[in-house]
């Protein structure tokens, strides 16, 4: 590609819209137009140079701003939509068949669709990855596309400007000035008491500020980049963990996800608020809404398997701490943390019965039957026993002549007994359940229920999440990037001598043009500069500015 | 109790305050030259001492609730939208120093005062926290949160001054028929505050059971005369009136009732106004952005989406994320108000980028920045209220 040559003998790249050197405007666009885009110094950009290859094309397709606007907006909207009904991962069944039925049952033909689209899962769908996937793409080429010809450019450029740069800036002004060397001697002195870096050259003036804000926009993609770079290495194993166990109160288990650590539960704690709690300030909502809860709360001890030690046996476990582990402040060791997420209250325990003589009602004893962990014989007295043949945990019903146990959960356990005594030796058979027996035949013993133990049960996750740092340094980046750009700006003034003791100023910034004309102001009063205009304002004569002089 | 009281006391002074500001906002407006600042204008310097005066009574109003409740205020809807209706003003005050333009004070008020208006609709009593609040991250998230919308609504106020006074009311258009709904949307939430407080000094309320979505029986109260019944709805408060229609279950009949009722009300509101001012809202309105200047506005509108947006960036989704790890194990779960605050930070992401090329400002970019005070607005009423996800608020 051909370079551009300027008339003040300076060789641009290809691609170059103003000198960079003098700045004059080298596109008949650039020369035409009554103020120039300054967004990027006027510099050979890439993706505005090449466009033959196909590598140019993608490139030049993702450098775009409006395709980067437009990949935003596709984000947006189809999140959006995801938010509509919710998403597989709150309703409340789980099969794929239980799950279109229930849009269908709560949301009619709307939630087929919704199902059939596949919007019931939309975070997780390969269209939303891919478009998540395109932002970060588009984040990375833009920004390779500008930053260097934008570094480059400011660091070539020069103090003096050619007349026709300065005249094409949104501010720019042009006069007579008495002595026009001392008018700059006293806007040097000024703008570097404004904090102005100011370079001088044969009549001419550069002040310049904040230029370390034009890299604000790069640093914050830089920031969002690692973000995206981090959430994509949750898929390597070992980076990631996101187990569930349930725990009941007494039991020790060992932990999903942490091999070698075993964790006890010492008991969960349900607190509600009561009214005659120092807070009576809080009488009135709890009159309106009922009861608060207070605290979820598993009180854990957690275990570590002894080096050497075989896993399962308890006595080469070493304790490494006691914790009580409440919502918002999980249990943490070795990366991993433990969070308090769910319970089940009053899970049935243990059951204890007495077998008595029907005619007569005497007892010939009692006994506790664990329901997790079952005997198989029940001594009461001498001849006198009670034989478990079966059991059924979560009893649901009689399915071919046998009873079924639709989980090994004792949600409703039902129990089949025989009965052994000193009159009947051979035996009687009792099925027993929750308020229900029944006999095959006639018996003379029955099994009688008495009371029952529960205990509670606690919802736990466990999660380790080596990213978590990478996020949050992605994090931190860009919130240094984005207040970079956002609360600083890059200023810059130009004054220089023209013809006839003329003084030309013009002014750039990257935004915020209100502060910079005030800071101008300030430097006009002092070295009386010629009158300046701002071409975008078209309203107001600078003096009746609302707001202007404080 | 005393706190309490105190702190109720101080946020209606404030709410005055803001009424009387607002007044004299105009009066500046009216009795100032073109574009004047209020440097030569005695009503503009009493309208933000006056502001200011409002402004410290409501953080008292926020300090003593706090100490009284023992937990930042900011933990149900009416704290919440109360503390954003606080930082709409403190992020007025900060703009209005940094330019100095009554416009913004004689726009930005009155949508601060029926933002606390809306807040007061909803129970105000103070409630202890549920575990899951209990955390300070929450406070930091929530109030930066806030902070950074209230921020990026300024910019909103701002827009709607640059349109009001640029868009030709004199011509059927499709500008003038949206601005005419910005104005037409306000007043329905005016009229929400009225039906509220009119049933509500009137002590309407009948109780109802009905079976939930998820075919459990359930209890609600209404405090509107009930226009729709929940699923399968048997009346418990004699002689209340009889819903006209029964809805199903996933629908939520006693908020369609409320919002039907804001509806009608601010309806009638909106007609009421026509005929007393015979002209459409804005144009009643546009007189007071006349003086405002258009280049001004369009850089107030864009400088507070740049300070509010890497507030907002800090306040809703780093927090939120941090917050979120501690309180459910895992820093992001798409809960739908998750998501809608992702969806705010990508709007105003747009915005900004969109800024970057020209022909993107002025006009344009005031309608960007209302539209997305509608989509915060939206945040905060709609999600809340309809989408209930684990985010709302009892
Ligand atoms: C959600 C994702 C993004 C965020 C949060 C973001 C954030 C930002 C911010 C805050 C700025 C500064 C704007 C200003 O100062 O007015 C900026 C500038 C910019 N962004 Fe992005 N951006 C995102 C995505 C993109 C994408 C996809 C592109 C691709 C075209 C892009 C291209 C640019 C460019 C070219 C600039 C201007 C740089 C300059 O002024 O030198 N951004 N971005």
């Amino acid at each position: 590609m051909s370079k551009i040559n300027c008339q003040c003998g300076h060789e641009n790249p290809f691609g170059t819209v103003l000198c960079e050197r003098c700045g004059r405007p080298q596109t008949t666009e650039a020369k035409q137009s009554e103020t120039v885009d300054m967004r990027y110094e006027g510099s050979a950009r890439r993706s505005q140079t090449y466009k033959r290859s196909i590598i140019d094309r993608i490139w030049n397709f993702f450098s775009s701003v409006k395709i980067g606007i437009s990949i935003i907006v596709a984000v947006l909207v189809t999140s959006a939509i995801g938010t509509l009904f919710p998403q597989k991962l709150y309703v409340p069944v789980s099969t794929d068949a239980d799950i279109a039925a229930y849009y269908e049952r709560l949301y009619g033909v709307f939630g087929t669709i919704y199902y059939k689209l596949g919007f019931y899962d939309m975070y997780n769908s390969w269209w939303f990855i891919t478009l998540v996937g395109m932002l970060g793409t588009s984040i990375i080429i833009a920004s390779v596309d500008r930053v260097f010809p934008l570094y480059k450019s400011l660091k070539k450029q020069r103090t003096k400007r050619h007349a026709s740069f300065m005249k094409v800036q949104r501010i720019f002004g042009e006069g007579s000035s008495d002595d026009p060397d001392e008018a700059l001697g006293k806007a040097e002195e000024k703008l570097k008491s404004l904090r102005y870096n100011v370079k001088t050259e044969e009549g001419a003036l550069l002040a310049e500020k904040n230029r370390f804000s034009r890299w604000g926009p790069y640093i914050n993609h830089a920031g969002l980049i690692i973000f995206l770079f981090g959430i994509l290495l949750r898929g390597i194993p070992g980076f990631y963990v996101d187990e569930t166990m349930w725990i009941r109160e007494g039991e020790t288990r060992s932990i999903p996800g942490a091999p070698g650590y075993f964790l006890e539960s010492k008991g969960f704690i349900l607190e509600n608020y009561t009214k005659d709690e120092a807070k009576e300030i809080y009488g009135e909502a709890l009159d309106r809404v009922g009861s608060i809860a207070k605290n979820y709360q598993t009180d854990v001890a957690l275990y570590k398997n002894k080096e050497g030690g075989l896993p399962g046996q308890s006595e080469h476990r070493k304790l490494e701490k006691e914790y009580s582990i409440i919502v918002n402040k999980p249990l943490t060791f070795d990366g991993y943390s433990i969070f308090q997420m769910d319970f089940r209250l009053d899970e049935l325990k243990a059951m204890t019965f007495q077998l008595t003589q029907k005619e007569t009602g005497k007892s010939l004893g009692e006994f506790t039957v664990d329901l997790v962990d079952p005997e198989d014989t029940y001594e009461l007295a001498e001849g006198t026993k009670v034989k478990l043949l079966d059991y059924y945990p979560d009893y649901d019903g009689v399915e071919n002549g046998e009873p079924v146990s639709k989980s090994p959960i004792p949600n409703n356990p039902a129990f089949i007994f025989e009965m052994v005594t000193p009159e009947k030796p051979d035996g009687e058979r009792s099925f027993v359940a929750i308020r229900q027996t029944l006999e095959t035949e006639e018996n003379a013993y029955k099994v009688n229920f008495i009371k029952a133990d529960t205990r509670d049960i606690s919802g736990l996750t466990i999660r380790k999440d080596r990213t978590l740092y990478i996020l949050l340094f992605g994090g931190i980046i860009f919130m240094i990037g984005v207040a970079m750009g956002s609360y600083w700006n890059h200023r810059r003034i130009w004054i220089q001598k023209g013809k006839d003791n003329t003084l030309l100023i013009a002014a750039h910034t990257n935004k915020n043009w209100f502060s910079l004309k005030k800071e101008l102001n300030q430097v006009q009063d002092i070295a009386h500069l010629p009158a300046y205009e701002d071409r975008l304002d078209k309203e107001s004569t600078s003096e009746n500015l609302e707001g202007d002089q404080q | 109790m005393a706190l309490a009281s105190i702190s109720s006391n101080l946020l209606f002074v404030s709410f005055i305050a803001y009424l009387i500001a607002t007044l004299f906002f105009g009066g500046a407006i009216k009795g100032g030259k073109a574009e004047t600042t209020d440097k030569n204008n005695k009503w503009g310097k009493v309208a933000i001492t006056i502001t200011i005066i409002g402004f410290l009574c409501h953080i008292g109003y926020f300090i003593t609730r706090w100490i009284a409740s023992g937990h930042a205020p900011v933990s149900n809807m009416f704290e919440f939208t109360t503390a954003f209706g606080m930082m709409l003003v403190g992020s007025f005050i900060l703009l209005f120093f940094l330019y100095r333009t009554p416009s913004l004070g004689l726009f930005a008020l009155p949508i601060a005062i029926i933002i606390i208006g809306y807040a007061s609709m909803f129970p105000k009593e103070i409630t202890p926290l549920i575990p899951a609040l209990k955390s300070y991250w929450l406070t930091v998230h929530v109030i930066t949160a806030a902070l950074g919308e209230s921020i990026l609504a300024i910019s909103a106020v701002a827009g709607l001054i640059y349109l009001l006074k640029n868009v030709d009311l004199t011509k059927k258009s499709k500008q003038r028929f949206w601005l005419e709904a910005v104005m037409f949307t306000l007043v329905l939430v005016i009229g929400f505050v009225v039906s509220s407080t009119a049933f509500s000094i009137a002590g309407y309320e009948a109780k109802f059971t009905y079976i939930d979505k998820n075919e459990a029986p359930a209890k609600i109260e209404y405090n509107y005369p009930p226009l729709f019944g929940m699923h399968e709805y048997k009346a418990l408060t004699e002689g209340a009136m009889e819903p006209i229609a029964e809805m199903p279950p996933i629908v939520n009949a006693k908020t369609l009732t409320t919002f039907v009722w804001s509806i009608g009300t601010g309806i009638v509101l909106y007609v009421l106004l026509r005929l007393i001012f015979r002209r459409p809202l804005a144009m009643v309105l546009q007189p007071f952005a006349k003086k405002a200047n258009s280049q001004l506005m369009d850089e107030i509108g864009y400088r507070s989406v740049l300070i509010g947006f890497p507030v907002f960036t800090l306040g809703a989704l780093i927090f939120a994320m941090i917050w979120a790890h501690e309180a459910w194990s895992r820093f992001w779960g798409w809960d739908p108000k998750e998501v809608w605050a992702l969806i705010t930070w990508l709007f105003y992401a747009a915005f900004l980028h969109l800024r970057l090329s020209r022909g993107w400002e002025g006009e344009k970019s005031a309608w960007l920045a209302v539209i997305g005070f509608i989509i915060i607005m939206f945040n905060l009423i709609a999600v809340n209220l309809i989408i209930a996800g684990l985010h709302s608020y009892a």
